[in-house]
């Protein structure tokens, strides 16, 4: 197997600024650019480093290239990208896209997609990828002279094709209660989490206030004031120790956010082949149809009703040289159909096989990185529990002091 | 312990925890001399025609000769508590009486008699005896001996005697009047240092108390979502497999954290809030008591203002203000002596309660720092299983 894009090249998003524009509206616009630096990694180690390369993006950009993604590999689970607007927040977090936690958060985010990118076997090989990471100039052109816009399903058809279908796989119907479930569940998780976030602030912040009050207390006692005094102390540091740790909570919400939205890529998947067995589904119909009406023609029968059918009985019988006409038109078209359902089988086995594939590689990832973000909470907890326990130690010889 | 006492049962509970025994006998000086025992429980509500009302069993033990037998076990209301806490502050206008749980709770209160008011109630009123038999002075008042001994209707007619409305008004017109000239010009500097500092420390453990509150709030809210959180770990489990332990493994985490945060919360409430709450009262106690000292001391300056103007008969006076001259001296000696006394003792509460406070939450951070290593260890134990089995052929 080929090496991965991952392995070649060191990419990351290294700086976001704030810049000024005109919109398509020729309206001034606030926007954040992001940096990308790529170096190609040297496979001896010794010697120099190649040079570094870098451009800039803004966040538009990195949507269009994933657009371009998902309609150029529906079989594949294209990963998400960050959220365009805060959600989730809890109340000291601000949802504002200028806010410097947000935009941080979100370059993050953005280098892991680039990397989660660069790292699949089949999206890695993308020239619109590549010159994403390193052509500056002329990169949208290119992307719509690809003219994927076109191949893009309509929503609406996507839907029609979701109530209609009457044979999907069952792994891909499976699969969508899934990711269905998946996302509710991590949606209802992360809003609570954010409510705990919220009181666990409250819990700790309250405690700032004894700081203050022994600090006051202290002034009039003799015997107790030193003790007030560094008690105090400690409650304020305990009061400030919730700050650092929401903020790298914050990170794992992130994580499960990744997870959030890659359930929406599984759905894109389970849409694509839901639309393409319905397509086949109506294609075989329409051949079976067509042959049926072509064998009622060429045996005089009418089996089934048809406004044609009728009419001819209303208006008189065509011709014989009519009737052979309509014959051999009917009889070009069923071949066509039948190549067409033919090939259109071909194409459903294909991307049937290589999405599953893609959906087996993704569940051993979400398996791994899921596992990983829960224990990387558990490791949080303990820190925070690590620190608890030193805070309150150091109280309690302050108050026996008292 | 913290079941709470049933109305109308008649199973004696133990009501004491521990910690707050030891509270109590805390004086080692005077402990070892102990020989009164007191405890209020078995909370009764009786239903008449006119009211609804609670009595306490108080049932005291004693080994002190001026009591006829060594046990005694009587009914008592909130009524008689108030009773005998007016007679003690009469009695001895400048000694430190503990405070009485309040009448009744302004806020949060739909009914009276729910099983949580009776209980931080009778606690309160527990304490209140105990304080009264601990204390040097007070432990020996007559009227505490009746309280303590009496049945019903030997209490209700040794309460109609003594002093009667009108001569009670009298005396309190008196101390207005003898108030509002002063006692505040004459007053020896120890005791306008006390003044003031009684107004700072008033002030400072009403904001206390508050925070408490507060800081109980947040963490019963905490826990609330807490609640909420934990289980949707385990929802979420149902629709996997590979991950399906560690997300229950979470979620019981979660929950055992959960527990530890209501003992957290708990500890909280049978010892912090109930002591904040008596230093706010006992602050108001003694600005009371400063008062009054400062009353008597008025009567002693308003006199010798009157005889200034006199010239003559001065002799006859002399022996009213020697006695005036005595009762301030020992307003005075009494005071300074409860004084310390009650410095000491706060400084031992607030010592000890706030120590506590410190261990309950070195607990709660120990108790989920164990489940979350656990968890940790059993985690890692099936990735080094899972990297075993990935690396054999």
């Amino acid at each position: 197997m080929e090496d991965c894009l991952a392995k070649k090249m060191e990419i990351t998003v290294s700086e976001a600024e704030k810049r000024t524009g005109r919109n398509a509206m020729n309206m001034q616009e606030t926007y954040t650019a992001y940096l990308i630096e790529t170096r190609a990694i040297e496979s001896q180690g010794e010697g120099q480093c190649a040079p570094m390369d870098s451009l800039w993006r803004r966040y538009s950009e990195f949507e269009l290239l994933r657009n371009y993604l998902s309609v150029t590999y529906p079989h594949i689970v294209v990963p998400p990208l960050p959220e365009k607007r805060a959600d989730f927040v809890w109340h000291k977090l601000s949802a504002d896209n200028m806010d410097p936690d947000f935009v941080e958060r979100r370059r993050i985010g953005l280098e892991n997609f680039l990397l989660r990118v660069a790292s699949h076997p089949v999206l890695c090989q993308d020239k619109i990828f590549y010159s994403f990471l390193t052509q500056e100039g002329g990169w949208k052109e290119m992307v719509n002279e690809t003219g994927f816009q076109l191949k893009a399903d309509s929503r609406l058809k996507a839907l029609n094709a979701t109530f209609r279908v009457k044979n999907p796989d069952k792994r891909f119907t499976e699969l969508k209660h899934y990711s269905d479930e998946l996302q509710s569940v991590i949606s209802h998780l992360l809003r609570v989490r954010a409510r705990v976030a919220d009181r666990l602030y409250g819990v700790y912040k309250v405690h700032g206030n004894y700081g203050r009050v022994f600090s006051e207390w202290s002034a009039i006692e003799k015997e107790m004031g030193d003790g007030l005094q560094s008690a105090g102390h400690h409650m304020d540091v305990y009061a400030a120790s919730i700050d650092d740790i929401l903020e790298e909570e914050e990170h794992y919400a992130d994580q499960l956010k990744e997870y959030l939205f890659y359930a929406e890529a599984l759905r894109a998947v389970c849409r694509k082949h839901e639309l393409m067995q319905y397509d086949l589904e109506m294609a075989a119909q329409d051949l079976t149809s067509k042959k049926q009406q072509c064998e009622e023609l060429a045996t005089g029968t009418v089996k089934t009703f048809s406004l044609k059918g009728m009419t001819s009985k209303l208006f008189g019988q065509e011709t014989p040289e009519q009737r052979e006409a309509k014959i051999k038109v009917l009889e070009e078209q069923i071949q066509e159909g039948e190549e067409q359902l033919k090939s259109k089988n071909l194409e459903g086995r294909d991307f049937v096989k290589s999405a599953w594939a893609d959906i087996e590689r993704f569940k051993e990832q979400k398996n791994h990185d899921l596992k990983e973000a829960l224990i990387s909470y558990a490791v949080m907890q303990i820190s925070m529990c690590k620190k608890g326990i030193q805070v309150w130690t150091n109280a309690k010889e302050c108050f026996s002091k008292m | 312990d913290t079941s709470l006492a049933e109305v109308n049962s008649f199973s004696p509970s133990m009501p004491i925890s521990p910690s707050s025994m030891i509270n109590q006998y805390k004086f080692e000086d005077e402990s070892e001399l102990r020989d009164l025992f007191i405890t209020v429980d078995d909370p009764e509500s009786h239903i008449t025609a006119i009211e609804t009302f609670i009595t306490y069993r108080v049932v005291t033990k004693t080994s002190r000769s001026e009591f006829d037998s060594s046990e005694y076990e009587v009914r008592r209301r909130y009524q008689d508590f108030l009773w005998l806490k007016s007679k003690l502050e009469e009695a001895h206008p400048t000694l430190i009486i503990p405070p009485l749980p309040e009448k009744f709770i302004m806020k949060g209160m739909v009914e009276r008699f729910n099983d949580e008011f009776i209980e931080t109630r009778r606690k309160a009123l527990h304490k209140f005896l105990n304080r009264i038999a601990d204390h040097p002075t007070l432990t020996f008042n007559e009227d505490f001996k009746i309280f303590l001994t009496a049945q019903a209707w030997e209490l209700s007619s040794h309460k109609k005697q003594g002093p009667g409305l009108l001569s009670r008004m009298g005396q309190t017109v008196r101390a207005v009047a003898s108030s509002v000239r002063g006692g505040v010009k004459n007053r020896p500097e120890m005791f306008t240092e006390m003044n003031d500092y009684m107004e700072t420390f008033s002030q400072k453990i009403n904001v206390l108390d508050k925070i408490a509150h507060r800081i109980y709030k947040e963490e019963r809210e905490y826990c609330n979502e807490m609640k909420e959180y934990g289980p949707i770990h385990t929802l979420w489990s149902a629709s996997e497999e590979d991950i399906a332990d560690s997300l229950k493994g979470v979620a019981s985490c979660i929950d055992k954290c959960c527990k530890a945060t209501e003992k957290r919360m708990a500890g909280l409430s049978e010892n912090l809030l109930p002591i904040l709450h008596e230093y706010v009262l006992y602050s108001e106690i003694l600005m009371g008591v400063l008062k009054r000292r400062d009353q008597i001391q008025g009567e002693l300056d308003s006199r010798i203002d009157a005889l200034a103007n006199k010239k003559t008969e001065k002799d006859l006076f002399s022996e009213e203000i020697g006695k005036l001259e005595d009762k301030v001296e020992c307003a005075n000696n009494a005071l300074k002596a409860d004084w310390d006394r009650w410095k000491q003792n706060m400084q031992y509460d607030m010592r000890s309660t706030f120590a506590n406070v410190a261990e309950s939450n070195l607990r709660y951070y120990e108790e989920c720092l164990a489940t979350w290593e656990s968890f940790l260890a059993s985690q890692r134990v099936d990735l080094h299983v899972e990297e075993d089995s990935e690396d054999r052929p």
